[in-house]
């Protein structure tokens, strides 16, 4: 394919997949074609076992009734393992915190996943994430602790500071992952917010 | 002024867009090239450098360099982070309303100084964290007459005569206010309350420090925060979405 005759879009199978793929995440007009030619030349299986992937994702995944995280099963997994910590309750904006934190091996409780952080100014409040279900299961639980784990910049913060003033009267003690500085990083470069909140959260050594 | 391949400028960080896996575009608003946009390079990663340089609300030194879409950021150093903005709902929530008010009142890439001004002192009072409803309506006033859109405040925008110490009409179509007569014939704009029109009155007029924190009422400056803000909604066609999660907040912290 030259670059000055780019595939007419959507007319025929291979523009169709090429239209499809640029509209992936981290993948533009040249990677899409790539992929799409190497699956035309791949063995009918590969290409299959694709398309099928793709399918059970859309059919088979859903959102847990318990935590909202993305599940097969629901409850799902971590929410049905009776050897986690179910009085406290870590929140994120995303799935793949979960998968974040899971991989540090550090953390026995159990999850919320929001779907979001509250962005006023791009007209998420908080009705567009999931904080009712939040607030519900707070109120039929064993749970002492919530910890917010959401992002460390200005969504996540007034995310964060609105799920506090929400769940504080509840009489759950609730905690913020500690901000401070990212592991492996210099000093010098660090802003003023982190390196504040830095010496606020210091610790004995 | 032939184009600089890299240029350095005092910014204050009005909005961020995420753009594919760790990227991020960069709005700012600074004093002499009014509103700008950069490309940040993996921002969104946890070992991005200037990251805390360029959060929303913070007023940093920026360095870009010239790109042929947009110029790349290439540096930041934080002047002010508006550190009281970041512990506190209510008054992040104020700080980002002034960046999208902002945001939406201001050309791409035209000096508005005075404007520039406007929205870093209005910051500074938001983090004294005092008389916060007063700050805005101050900026809102402001703001939209420094985008050249004062509102007429003192005589009659249709017939000229002075108003009359009495309950007039605002109109965002006309610009400013109508005489109660004038009103019977075209029946557009709200009702203002003498109070409330001295208010605006003064708001418009006043230096900042002017303004008295404790002689003005809290129920006409909420009549105030009706009609300035149907007036910027007028303006620019479209709501304010941050007012809506302000309103919101209101009344769950009471
Ligand atoms: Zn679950
Ligand atoms: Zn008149």
């Amino acid at each position: 394919m030259s670059k000055q005759e780019p595939l007419s879009p959507a007319t025929d199978a291979i523009g169709r997949l090429v239209q499809e793929f640029s509209r992936l995440p981290g993948i533009g007009p040249k990677s899409a074609q790539r992929i799409t030619f190497y699956l035309l030349r791949a063995p009918e299986e590969r290409a299959r076992a694709l398309a099928e992937a793709i399918t059970s994702l859309k059919q088979r995944v859903n959102l847990c009734s318990v935590c909202c995280n993305v599940t097969e099963n629901d409850p799902c997994a971590i929410c049905r393992d009776s050897r986690r910590d179910s009085t406290m309750i870590c929140i994120v904006e995303q799935p793949q915190d979960v998968i974040a934190i899971e991989h540090t091996g550090a953390y026995r409780g159990l999850y919320h996943v929001l779907h979001g952080a509250i962005s006023p100014s791009e007209g998420v409040g908080a009705d567009s994430i999931r904080v009712k279900d939040l607030l519900n299961r707070l109120k039929n639980t064993t749970v002492r602790e919530v910890i917010l784990a959401t992002n460390t910049n200005t969504e996540g913060e007034q995310t964060a500071m609105y799920l506090a003033q929400l769940i504080t009267p509840l009489g759950i003690r609730v905690t913020r992952l500690a901000r401070g500085l990212p592991f492996g990083t210099e000093l010098e470069y660090a802003d003023d917010v982190t390196l504040t909140r830095a010496l606020e959260g210091r610790q004995e050594f | 002024m032939p184009e600089e391949r890299e240029y350095r400028t005092e910014a204050i960080v009005i909005r961020k867009t995420k753009l594919g896996e760790a990227d991020s575009i960069i709005t700012f608003f600074t004093p002499h090239r009014g509103r700008i946009q950069g490309f940040a390079k993996s921002l969104r990663k946890p070992k991005s450098k200037l990251a805390g340089h360029l959060e929303l609300l913070t007023y940093s030194q920026v360095s870009f360099a010239r790109g042929r879409n947009i110029d790349t950021i290439t540096g930041a150093q934080t002047i002010d982070a508006f550190l009281p903005l970041r512990n506190n709902l209510w008054l992040s929530s104020c700080g980002l309303y002034v960046a999208e008010l902002v945001y939406h009142f201001t050309p791409e890439g035209q000096e508005n100084f005075t404007l520039f001004r406007l929205t870093l002192d209005t910051l500074r009072r938001l983090c004294r964290g005092e008389d916060t409803e007063v700050s805005l309506r101050f900026f809102e006033l402001h703001l939209a007459e420094g985008a050249g859109y004062r509102p007429e405040l003192d005589t009659c925008v249709n017939c000229r005569s002075a108003l009359a110490e009495t309950t007039n009409f605002f109109s965002p179509q006309a610009g400013g206010m109508l005489c109660p007569s004038c009103r019977q014939m075209q029946p557009t704009g709200f009702p203002v309350s003498p109070a409330a029109q001295g208010i605006m009155r003064h708001l418009q007029r006043a230096e900042y420090p002017a303004i008295p924190a404790t002689g003005i009422d809290p129920e006409s400056l909420h009549e105030v925060e009706k009609i300035s803000g149907a007036y910027l909604k007028y303006l620019l066609e479209k709501d304010v979405r941050s007012a809506a999660w302000l309103e919101m907040l209101k009344k769950s912290l009471g």
